[in-house]
């Protein structure tokens, strides 16, 4: 039987784990309304970009798109993996859901060469220590990754791709679903798959839409990019919101079993010294 | 009456400006396009330059764009913008460094500095900083 000390200082070592739990709870709520702010932000220029693309496409005829060399599909002998991973830990399934979808996805492709690109410290420190090949890693940028991070990884990729270095690339992120809800998605973003051709109107074009596709494909890809770093800040914060909610709802629980505990031993302490001292003294009669 | 366009203008990160407006200056890649309303569907790049447009009250108002596309319907102009920043947001004192660390690059050109960087860097600060003027 425990004694009443330990369990006191057990309730106690609990109640400032759950204060810690709850704080950070706070703290990526609070960081959950700025990343979604950012999220919602950005959705206009995705949404006029795809618009935009889907017109040139239309103008520029799509059988002369179908040359440009982003979009070129070839045997997919060389795959690039992006994964993006968060840059800290305590935030439920998120960056293992994400780890065990990569190496699922590295499985499937097992035939075939494959690079990871790590965006994120607990993918890297994951896969740093297996036999997989790295392409290059990015850490420290979880939540601050904005257009000019993109912008460096999206040139990284075209690149390699356009090098022939790889014959496909894909994005392996969590998207933002719901503040409950985070799903792992792989996106294949390279050849580029084109939206919808819109419908052909009559522009002027200032440059030939060949020349025009050429510059704001590769600003498309970067687009994409963008989109998977503002998804992916929005559902760590979610994910790790959720996840110190139910720390601190189980601290609690944890705290209210071990009270009950301490009065039932503190209870049999009294009942015994109680028959101690009956028994001592019916013995005297 | 003649009518108003409405303009927009996006950058990845956000949606800068939405607004009725009288005519607009788009700092377009070959040249500086006047867009009145009812002018004919276009499509063009943009440069680095500045943004003028008119208020429907009358007042005028700029931003520094950098890079991008623009897209003329008869009612609208839609800006998407690589970087764009309105007038009274612009850091003046980092577009003055900027623009100082670049003409030092262009003048001095230091081994393994890229002169064709530094001459674009300038002119991003000048354009920040002409549209700055007009607070």
């Amino acid at each position: 039987m425990p004694s009443l000390i330990d369990i006191r200082r057990r309730i106690r070592s609990v109640k400032s784990t759950q204060q810690i739990t709850r704080a950070m709870k706070m703290v990526a709520s609070a960081r959950l309304r700025r990343a979604q702010d950012r999220v919602v932000n950005a959705r206009p220029y995705s949404r006029m970009t795809r618009e935009l693309l889907g017109d040139v496409v239309a103008a520029a005829g799509p059988e002369f798109v179908e040359k440009l060399p982003l979009l070129a599909v070839r045997p997919e002998k060389r795959v690039q993996l992006v994964l993006i991973t968060a840059d800290r830990g305590l935030a439920g399934a998120f960056n293992s859901n994400l780890i065990k979808a990569a190496q699922q996805f590295l499985e499937e492709r097992s035939g075939r060469e494959a690079m990871l690109e790590l965006v994120g410290r607990k993918g890297r420190d994951f896969f740093v220590k297996r036999p997989v090949r790295i392409s290059g890693e990015t850490t420290g940028i979880s939540q601050s990754a904005g257009q000019r991070e993109a912008e460096q990884l999206g040139r990284k990729l075209i690149e390699r791709f356009t090098s022939g270095e790889a014959d496909s690339v894909y994005l392996l992120y969590n998207e933002f679903k719901s503040v409950l809800s985070q799903r792992v998605t792989v996106r294949k973003i390279l050849p580029v798959e084109m939206p919808a051709a819109g419908a052909a109107r009559e522009y002027i074009f200032e440059q030939p839409p060949m020349h025009m596709l050429e510059k704001l494909l590769p600003e498309y890809i970067v687009l994409l990019v963008l989109e998977a770093f503002l998804e992916s800040a929005a559902a760590e914060q979610a994910a790790r919101m959720t996840a110190m909610d139910a720390a601190t709802t189980n601290a609690g629980e944890v705290i209210h079993k071990l009270t009950l505990f301490m009065n039932r031993v503190r209870q049999a302490s009294i009942t015994r010294e109680i028959i101690e001292v009956v028994s001592g003294a019916s013995a005297l009669e | 009456m003649a009518g108003l366009l409405r303009l927009e203008v996006a950058t990845p990160e956000r949606m800068l400006l939405k607004e009725n407006v009288r005519e607009a200056q788009v700092p377009a890649a070959n040249g500086y396009l006047g867009i009145l309303p009812e002018h004919a569907p276009l499509l063009a790049e943009l440069g680095t330059g500045v943004l003028v447009y008119e208020l429907e009250n009358g007042q005028k108002k700029w931003m520094s764009v950098i890079g991008g596309y623009v897209e003329v319907g008869p009612d609208r102009i839609r800006v998407l913008a690589n970087r764009a920043e309105s007038a009274d947001e612009i850091d003046v004192e980092r577009a003055q460094a900027a623009l100082r660390r670049a003409e030092e690059r262009i003048l001095n050109p230091a081994p393994g500095i890229d002169v064709a960087r530094a001459l674009n860097a300038a002119e991003r600060a000048r354009v920040r900083l002409e549209a700055a003027q007009h607070r």
